[in-house]
């Protein structure tokens, strides 16, 4: 029975034993030298285990009595996390380079928070739900630091430690409730507890896990540590937090609420509504007076969780499809997004206020115009990709019998519209200036091409997404039934 | 008799210290980390006294696993910390504030 169990984890055996076994290696021989072969090395593997784990899709199965879950909605927000995070990687590899940040433990720590993002979207137990997500917050909060001898880089990991381990305590209280009145810790056995009557320790055990949750996904009023944290990171850093682990929180969080509290969907639709909706009316309201880029985007990457979870709170099948498809095409958004961060530079020194875009279209015409269309697609404009996210959540929001929190969600997408707009603005409008020098290297002038012609070209007939919306399908099917 | 209501009242209790020092400690960063343990320990408290009520032991083992978790929590806060003394030169809770929020 143990060898068919382990063989069921073997993607994440693997790669915590690369892990572990490249960070012994590394601190015996060359150190920080082997740095860019390593970041190399560990982006290939995440691809690599990317494409194993998306054709070795055998179904549902299940490891250690139901304590792991492989399923196709687990396999499904594994490789949206593995390819983000190589991406992420192979866009730091050379910033970092040039700033003196690549240390060896950079990519490894990433790997490391791989292995607990993909333990935490396949669990199927509290305590394997707890140790993934620590896994991953121990290596986030150290990632977050990594810039040792800056205020700024060590303010944002101490923050984002304290506010993380505040979440971790109220996510491990709601779990403790739970334990105690559904008598297991298995989300098979909380949703049997469920089903004939509700206890109020339950109900309050399911009121702090979803705190915890909403805490992990930085949807307000619990995203006070997300400005901050993406503000004082290094960029490759900040990039990464808001793919990989987003992904992960909430393929989490929908695993929760239908896995072990399916059940009850009405009391919990109601909670992650409000959540949606003041976590999009906030993104969009307070990032309007932001003049750091990477503010922006924290605000942005809140207001984008609202429209994730509206697809959540639709508690149907057609609603985690929703939100599976709209963080897929989030995490490609924010990609190429931050490709074009990463090239904002003046004098070789990273340069992150949004007037730096002035008249940024006549010296870079073709990575302007990817500005454009990834601004356009965070906004929502069709025939963006970004609209067909919009779209898919809307819809489900609206057939879940919530069409007051789609109107809600159109209005917050159209105030949030006027933040993407002025960067457009100060791009192509914007006096001249000269802020920003330098050419984007090629790794992230490609990926910045990438992803635009992914955004850009989305529309067009026959590419339909790139057939994502069958596969999305499927993997709800799996978890809601 | 001291049942499990009590144990659960008082886990409660200690939870929420914990939560208040939080937010209302405005001196000490340690003092932060102090109240972090504090939660999980009443987590712990919960945790132990469902496993004995429910006669189930997977709620001692889960508390290991807090445990363990816990000082690991404990190692890399600290370490943060130092890095954060080294760079700022204070712990006070008012001089985490480089970055507004």
């Amino acid at each position: 029975m143990i060898s068919a169990d382990i063989q069921i984890l073997m993607p994440e055996i693997l790669l915590s034993i690369y892990a572990m076994a490249a960070l012994i290696g590394a601190v015996y021989t060359s150190k920080d030298a082997a740095a860019p072969a390593l970041t190399w090395a560990t982006a290939g593997l995440f691809v690599l285990m990317a494409v194993w784990i998306g054709i070795n899709g055998l179904g549902t199965r299940v490891a250690f009595e139901g304590m792991f879950v492989d399923d196709g909605f687990a396999r499904f927000a594994k490789v949206t996390i593995l390819l983000s995070a190589a991406a992420v990687l192979l866009m730091s590899e050379g910033y970092m380079q040039r700033r003196g940040l690549l240390r060896f433990e950079y990519p490894l720590l990433v790997a490391l928070a791989v292995v607990g993002m993909m333990v935490m979207v396949s669990a199927g137990d509290l305590m394997a739900l707890y140790m993934g997500l620590e896994l991953q917050s121990l290596s986030l909060y150290v990632v977050a630091a990594l810039r040792r001898d800056s205020v700024k880089s060590t303010e944002a990991g101490l923050k984002y430690f304290v506010l993380g381990a505040l979440s971790s305590g109220l996510l491990l209280y709601g779990a403790s409730l739970t334990y105690g009145f559904a008598g297991t810790t298995l989300f098979s056995g909380i949703i049997e507890a469920t089903a004939h009557e509700l206890s109020l320790g339950l109900l309050f055990g399911l009121v702090f896990l979803l705190a915890g949750f909403a805490f992990k996904v930085s949807a307000a009023p619990f995203h006070m540590w997300t400005p901050d944290v993406y503000e004082g990171s290094p960029t490759p850093v900040t990039a990464f937090f808001a793919t990989a682990p987003k992904v992960a929180a909430m393929a989490l969080f929908a695993r929760v609420v239908h896995d072990a509290f399916g059940g009850i969907v009405v009391e919990w639709q109601q909670i992650v509504a409000f959540l949606a909706v003041v976590s999009m009316f906030l993104g969009a309201i307070a990032a309007i007076g932001q003049t750091d880029i990477k503010r922006l985007m924290a605000y942005s990457s809140i207001a984008h969780m609202g429209f994730a979870l509206m697809g959540l709170a639709a508690g149907t099948q057609e609603g985690v499809k929703a939100m599976l498809i709209y963080m897929a095409i989030y995490v490609t958004m924010n990609i190429g997004t931050f490709a074009l961060i990463l090239t904002m530079q003046k004098d070789s020194r990273p340069v992150t206020d949004i007037r730096a875009l002035n008249s940024y279209s006549t010296k870079e015409p073709l990575l302007a115009m990817i500005m454009l269309i990834m601004m356009f697609s965070l906004a929502g404009v069709p025939p963006m990709l970004g609209f067909f996210g919009k779209y898919a959540v809307l819809l489900a929001a609206y057939q879940g019998g919530l069409a007051w929190l789609a109107v809600a969600g159109v209005i917050a997408s159209v105030i949030g519209a006027f933040y993407y707009l002025r960067i457009v603005y100060f791009m192509y409008f914007g006096e001249d200036s000269d802020a920003l020098d330098g050419r984007a290297p090629f790794v992230l002038r490609s990926m910045a091409i990438a992803t635009g012609l992914i955004v850009g070209l989305a529309w067009v007939p026959g590419v339909n997404l790139f057939g994502i919306d069958p596969i999305a399908a499927a993997a709800a099917a799996t978890l809601v039934n | 008799m001291i049942g499990l209501e009590h144990y659960l009242v008082v886990a409660a209790a200690l939870f929420v210290i914990g939560i208040f020092g939080l937010f209302l400690n405005r001196k000490n960063v340690i003092i932060l980390l102090m109240s972090i343990e504090l939660m999980l320990l009443a987590v712990n408290i919960n945790f132990v006294a469902f496993s004995s009520y429910l006669n189930d032991l997977v709620g001692q083992v889960f508390t290991l696993f807090v445990l363990t978790v816990a000082a690991a929590e404990a190692a890399i806060g600290l370490a943060i910390l130092v890095c954060f003394f080294r760079n700022r030169g204070t712990i006070d809770v008012e001089d985490v504030n480089v970055m507004k929020g």
